[in-house]
């Protein structure tokens, strides 16, 4: 999308001719707001994208809601083909909610992989998944990781496909909360941002421009080697233990958005993924502690 | 938007004479097609499978498309990426197979105590008889028909095996206990599962109310299972009657292929399915709904019936005040995908139409007026106070 000027993508976006590559996925976005044409401006400046493509995988629109919330209290909704499966959201959290559209078609429609709410990440050919509840942590960690050395599959959402077990990338944008977005700007004060929303369900928050490489690269598939569920303790030293398997499975049963819907297939992945990977618990408070840590996990797995 | 505007979609051999307007659209025929006509499916254009897979998933057929195109072997053929939407619906699909069976064996055990026949409906019935208008079908909830006498039994059974209604509304809960002929909708606690008990299948308030007895004494059981489903004849006319009294039509032309299935499916199975169909339709008065089937799913969906027969029903759903035409320019659009593809302002009008023709249907003018009043002054009232 470097080629392209702001102007230019706005156009696009207004007469809906505008598609997106994320992954092996073509999104066309139809908008007339300038702030989410801004915001996709800066966030996808890496990604590929096609104009008026004959097919693509999900059709979406942020826009004015057809009734009196479009001058009052006005707000923004998000459709699939035409239909809202959202209430709407304040007009000013627009771009956040493309984001959060976006993933949500993916996970409620793309069966043709084990989708779980965790963020992945690559290192030498192999793959760690970081499961966790909101608040653990996660993003942060996994944004540290992605601004040094370890490319970026996702950071919402973890696919894998059933027959390869490989992880499939996605390199969307990182979306980040609260404190963290202080925390990531001095740590990684030449990254890249999107605009921030305050007064969200979830507090302020704003997304971060995934590293170019994590794009290039967004077609390469990786095995999974370890699940690690990082848990932000403040004042903490790194402490890293093993989780037991068993509980593990339970974990990606419990979370994964398609586990029952793939039946027997769902049950296979998760039984296959926990054998493959090393499963642990990793308390930290440190994003340097952190890295440490990472390095010395993803150096056993080199050749 | 594109409107285009359809020449030659319909066959014209199938259309009776008395239908000339155009109301469908390039993209709605060409998602009818492709479920019609699987084998065809390999020359389709990338491009037209953009469309197809659009109006396929707002339309809740994406999972009887997948499954023809799987049913003739021709998912090799197809593009990737189509193929990969085509697969994901499949999973769900064969997911939501298992879970109906599985749903409606929970359902069994907990009414089992109260010794009532146990009637499942649309989409469960299509299920646990087998039928080939279940194949690659997306269940909603489960709808069940049962004596009215015994309606308090199996809410009280239900509620002890986990369901419950969850209506917070006491005028949503009037509204069914008064006027409507099933239960206000139980979810189940763990599984949030839904079931609507019914015990006729029309609200008691409708112009034509068919006698409950009728059905339920024709039902037959299904070998195996604690369960019953209606008489070939009476499904096809429940499926009429639901789809011909509903004034939200999103699942329209899926309710229409459910239609076409039952028809084809039936007629080949029983020789003498056609008679006995007319006859009952004229039994139980609801001719005009089966009319309106009939016609409907020729035109649209080129659904094979015998001349005679359409001749003998339509004879005998003597029309009421609205005109034939009228009822052509609002169902054949209305039965369209409700998506931006297929809509422009004939089809809003359309739907708004039916919208009230439904509501008409169901219940006398003075409570409609009411009813439809209280729903908008709700409704404006929740747009503007809800907060996020």
């Amino acid at each position: 999308m470097g080629d392209l000027s702001l102007a230019e993508l706005q156009t696009l976006l207004r007469d809906g001719s505008f598609a997106l590559q994320t992954g092996t996925l073509l999104s066309r976005i139809s908008t007339q707001f300038a702030d989410v044409a801004r915001s996709l401006h800066v966030l996808y400046a890496h990604h590929p994208y096609q104009i008026a493509p004959d097919f693509a995988d999900f059709h979406v629109e942020v826009r004015q809601p057809r009734n009196i919330r479009r001058w009052f209290r006005r707000q923004a909704e998000f459709l699939i083909d035409g239909d809202p499966p959202f209430e709407p959201l304040p007009r000013n959290q627009a771009p956040a909610f493309l984001e959060w559209g976006l993933n949500w078609s993916i996970a409620a429609s793309c069966h043709q992989w084990f989708t779980i709410h965790a963020a992945s990440l690559e290192r030498n050919g192999f793959v760690v998944i970081l499961p966790a509840p909101p608040g653990s942590g996660k993003s942060t960690l996994c944004t540290a990781l992605a601004l040094r050395g370890w490319r970026l599959l996702s950071d919402e959402l973890t696919l894998i496909n059933p027959q390869s077990m490989t992880a499939s990338a996605l390199a969307r944008p990182i979306n980040l909360k609260n404190a963290s977005i202080d925390l990531i700007r001095e740590f990684e004060p030449a990254s890249v941002w999107g605009p921030e929303t305050y007064d969200t369900a979830k507090g302020r928050v704003t997304h971060l421009r995934p590293p170019i490489d994590s794009v290039e690269r967004m077609l390469e598939t990786a095995q999974p080697r370890w699940i690690v569920f990082p848990r932000y303790s403040p004042g903490s030293d790194p402490l890293l233990t093993p989780r037991a398997k068993a509980q593990t499975f339970i974990h990606f049963a419990e979370n994964a958005f398609n586990y029952s819907t793939l039946g027997e297939t769902g049950f296979d992945v998760v039984g296959s993924l926990v054998d493959q990977c090393d499963c642990y618990d990793f308390t930290y408070s440190r994003l340097d502690d952190a890295l440490e840590v990472f390095d010395w996990i993803s150096s056993g797995a080199a050749p | 938007m594109m409107h285009l505007k359809c020449s030659t979609g319909y066959r014209v051999a199938q259309r009776p004479e008395t239908m000339t307007r155009n109301t469908g659209t390039i993209a709605g025929q060409n998602l009818i097609n492709a479920i019609k006509f699987p084998e065809r499916l390999p020359g389709t254009s990338l491009r037209d499978w953009d469309s197809i897979l659009r109006l396929a998933k707002r339309a809740n057929l994406i999972g009887r498309l997948a499954e023809g195109a799987h049913y003739r072997g021709v998912m090799d053929e197809l593009p990737t990426q189509v193929r990969t939407h085509l697969e994901s619906a499949r999973v769900l699909t064969s997911h939501q197979r298992q879970a109906i069976a599985w749903e409606t064996r929970h359902i069994g055990q907990a009414l089992k105590s109260i010794g009532a026949p146990l009637i499942l409906l649309k989409g469960a019935a299509y299920a646990i008889a087998d039928l080939a208008a279940a194949h690659g079908r997306l269940f909603g909830d489960v709808d069940l028909l049962v004596p009215r006498a015994c309606l308090n039994q199996a809410e009280a059974a239900l509620m002890m095996h986990g369901w419950a209604s969850g209506h917070a509304d006491p005028y949503d809960e009037r509204y069914y206990r008064r006027w409507m002929h099933e239960l206000p909708p139980m979810a189940h606690r763990k599984r949030g599962t839904v079931i609507d008990v019914h015990h006729n299948i029309l609200p008691l308030t409708a112009r034509t109310l068919p006698s409950a007895d009728l059905l339920l004494n024709a039902s037959v059981p299904v070998p195996g299972t604690d369960f019953r489903v209606l008489s070939p004849s009476d499904m096809v006319i429940h499926s009429a009657t639901h789809l011909f009294h509903e004034g939200e039509l999103q699942n329209g032309l899926r309710d229409l292929f459910d239609l076409d299935a039952l028809l084809n499916e039936f007629s080949e199975r029983e020789s003498d399915f056609w008679h006995e169909l007319t006859d009952r339709a004229h039994t139980l008065g609801l001719a005009w709904p089966l009319h309106l089937a009939l016609r409907y799913s020729r035109a649209i969906l080129g659904t094979e019936v015998p001349p005679h027969v359409s001749a003998s029903v339509s004879k005998a759903a003597t029309p009421g005040r609205v005109s034939q035409r009228l009822l052509d320019g609002m169902y054949l659009r209305g039965l369209q995908p409700d998506h931006p593809l297929c809509s422009n302002y004939s089809t809003d009008v359309a739907r708004a139409a039916l919208y009230l023709r439904g509501h008409y249907l169901r219940m006398p003018v003075g409570l409609l007026v009411i009813h439809l009043g209280r729903k908008s002054i709700m409704r404006l009232f929740k747009n503007t106070s809800r907060s996020v």
